[in-house]
């Protein structure tokens, strides 16, 4: 690149951001609030650990009967549906990355409902036990598997407390290029990894937003001014099975 | 004094030594044909699901691993513990051990998802992992009980087998640690998740190794009409008897630790009284038929000094033990998760329910074929290499701990 391509673009940039700052001051003025949206990460870019990913799910917004988060998670990532490629896999046998689960509270009868998924934990039961490091999780706090090197001894699936894994029992096919999956080896949700990347949110976030549920909140909860930070200390949130300190990326609201 | 034990391979021109070979060939082959077919179709083809994890080739993997480091046990009580009346036994104990978890380690791999990949097990470790610390265990229990057996077998090493034999003791120890801490070290499930399955594990494989090891002694001695005294039989199976009474100890330990934590009484209300097929298999062939049966047979006065007595309460030792196992493993995996104390819970993924699992006959024919596959190992070992001592007869083994039975 030439200087003066650089010289114009570091002026370009300059008068973006200044116009950007003006723009965005002028838009927050009114005092509604403030938040930084998730910013896209360059593909050179190392993962760092400055940020960590995290969802919080307002389960008082969850809609009884609705699975959009689950069927958009279908079809972004290439699992189950109808079109399910598991067809030899028997109900108990195939793979479920998000499920609806339904709770009805004994003492009262209250009944409220949640996606449950990976919690995306600080500390990883299924990163501790992997023989091989194929369970791993990233600096930003994203915990995933990598199908290369997944022998598929399925210890994670015993060591997770939330049943967030499955197995692939049978051959697979017409995989989503972002989503390798494969017979033998073990998945779970990835928090949508290959959008995040991008400065995405995750398919379940998105599909539950343009349902007007509003349920799911996405992003960094390192950073004090986003969305989901603001929504946590206003409000708090709670960790399934806090008991065992996990300290999940995946925090509920109303249970 | 003390006559010089002659250690002799067997015969092995026999028909029954051939149809023994060949039976146990066809079983390995029947477990490698199964392996083949759950590889090539996917484990849809088991009765393991998302649900339940491990399956039967686990209870048989954990079971063939545990009682071979139990079968060690015979060894080190005559080198560790200086008993003159076990040192005859200590080769056949070495071998049983490296037998038995060759064969357990046979149904682990080959059950895997990815057995090819077993390169990428053996060198790629993650030093936090207890699976990983065991597969370096398990080599490494390999290579020390070899070099013990070498060092006790080849005359001109002979004065160096002690040594080995105290690190065979001390790393069997560790090694049954890191099975029960398989287990053990898991939080998320309520059956597991407790430090005392580690040493419930090595009592579980002092009991299960000693009774592979009888019956193999005693089927060895009586197939090949070598003569075998009641003495070294009478204290093996006197032995055989506190362990049995050990591991019961173990099991009301558990299940009272347990039941003293009223967040743990749904799982053992399932397991001891409403589990179903767990609770039978608890009751009836793990605590009745596979420990206190056989307890009295062993202390029964005259029972107890008969030999198809002895081996019967071996047997139904070992099938107590595979019982314990599936109820620990597979009812410990059937019990549902609890995530959210105090509600009831429903999904799509079986959440709140009490899981269901029956074995496919692929599963029980691959873990019978890792048996095999062990029986096969001694039986030709013992057939061309000096495991056997020629008579095991009550004056041929040391006198004076002859005499104290």
């Amino acid at each position: 690149m030439s200087d003066t391509n650089k010289q114009m673009n570091s002026a370009r940039r300059e008068f973006l951001s200044k116009a950007g700052a003006t723009a965005g001051a002028a838009a927050i003025a009114p005092g509604v609030f403030l938040t930084t949206p998730a910013v896209a990460k360059p593909a050179d870019e190392k993962v760092t650990s400055d940020k960590r990913w995290g969802l919080l799910i307002d389960t008082t917004k969850c809609a009884d009967g609705c699975d959009a988060c689950v069927t958009a998670c279908q079809t972004e990532n290439g699992w189950g549906g109808a079109d399910n490629s598991e067809k030899h896999s028997n109900e108990e046998q195939k793979a479920q990355w998000i499920r609806k689960v339904q709770l009805k509270e004994k003492a009262t009868g209250h009944v409220s409902t949640l996606p449950l998924m990976c919690q995306h934990c600080e500390t990883p039961p299924c990163v501790d036990v992997c023989p091989t490091g194929a369970s791993f999780k990233r600096a930003d706090g994203i915990v995933l598997v990598d199908k290369h090197i997944c022998i598929g001894c399925r210890y994670c699936m015993m060591a997770c407390p939330y049943k967030a894994r499955s197995f692939i029992h049978e051959d697979l096919k017409d995989q989503k290029p972002w989503a390798p999956r494969g017979k033998g080896t073990v998945e779970s949700c990835t928090l949508c990894v290959h959008r995040v990347d991008e400065g995405g949110t995750p398919a379940c976030v998105e599909a539950c937003n343009a349902e007007s549920h509003n349920a799911m909140f996405f992003g960094d909860l390192y950073d004090k001014d986003s969305e989901i930070s603001q929504q946590l200390e206003q409000h708090g949130g709670k960790q399934i099975r806090a008991d065992l300190g996990l300290n999940t990326g995946v925090r509920y609201r109303g249970i | 004094m003390k006559l010089a034990l002659n250690y002799r391979e067997i015969e092995g021109k026999s028909t029954g030594f051939w149809v023994l070979l060949g039976g146990l060939g066809l079983l390995i082959a029947l477990g490698l044909g199964a392996t083949l077919f759950m590889e090539h179709s996917g484990h849809h083809v088991t009765g393991m699901s998302n649900q339940i994890v491990w399956g039967m080739p686990h209870v048989f993997a954990i079971f063939l691993i545990v009682a071979a480091s139990g079968a060690l046990n015979v060894a080190s009580i005559g080198t560790v513990f200086g008993k003159p009346l076990y040192k005859p036994l200590g080769r056949l104990s070495g071998l049983l051990a490296i037998a038995l978890l060759l064969g357990g380690l046979m149904v682990l791999v080959l059950d895997l998802g990815h057995p090819d990949r077993l390169i990428i097990a053996m060198t790629y470790y993650n030093f936090k992992s207890i699976f990983a610390w065991n597969i370096l265990l398990y080599n490494g229990f390999l290579a020390i009980t070899i070099v013990y057996l070498w060092l006790m077998m080849e005359r001109k090493m002979n004065k160096y087998y002690q040594p080995a034999g105290y690190v065979a003791f001390v790393w069997r120890l560790i090694l049954t640690t890191g099975t029960g801490s398989i287990f053990g070290w898991l939080v998320a499930r309520e059956a597991y998740d407790m430090a005392l399955l580690a040493p419930m594990f090595i009592i579980m494989s002092f009991s299960y190794g000693l009774a592979v090891f009888m019956l193999v002694l005693m089927a060895a001695y009586n197939w090949t009409n070598r003569p075998l005294g009641n003495a070294i039989l009478y204290r093996l199976k006197n032995l055989l008897g506190v362990f049995i009474a050990a591991v019961l100890y173990f099991v009301a330990v558990y299940h009272l630790s347990n039941l003293y934590a009223t967040e743990h009484h749904s799982v053992e209300r399932f397991i001891l009284l409403d589990g179903g097929i767990y609770t039978k298999l608890f009751w009836i062939v793990q605590i009745i038929l596979g420990s206190l049966v056989p307890l009295v047979m062993i202390y029964h006065p005259s029972i107890g000094k008969s030999r198809p007595a002895i081996a019967t309460a071996c047997a139904l030792v070992l099938i107590g033990g595979l019982a314990q196992l599936y109820v620990l493993l597979i009812g410990g995996q059937a019990f549902p998760l609890d995530m959210f104390p105090g509600y009831e819970v429903t999904s799509s993924f079986f959440d709140g329910v009490v899981n269901s699992y029956s074995p496919s006959i692929w599963e029980i024919t691959l873990g019978v074929g890792g048996v095999a596959f062990a029986l096969l190992l001694v039986t030709v070992a013992v057939r061309v290499l000096r495991f056997l001592p020629e008579s095991l007869e009550d004056s041929a083994i040391d006198p004076h701990a002859a005499k104290a039975d």
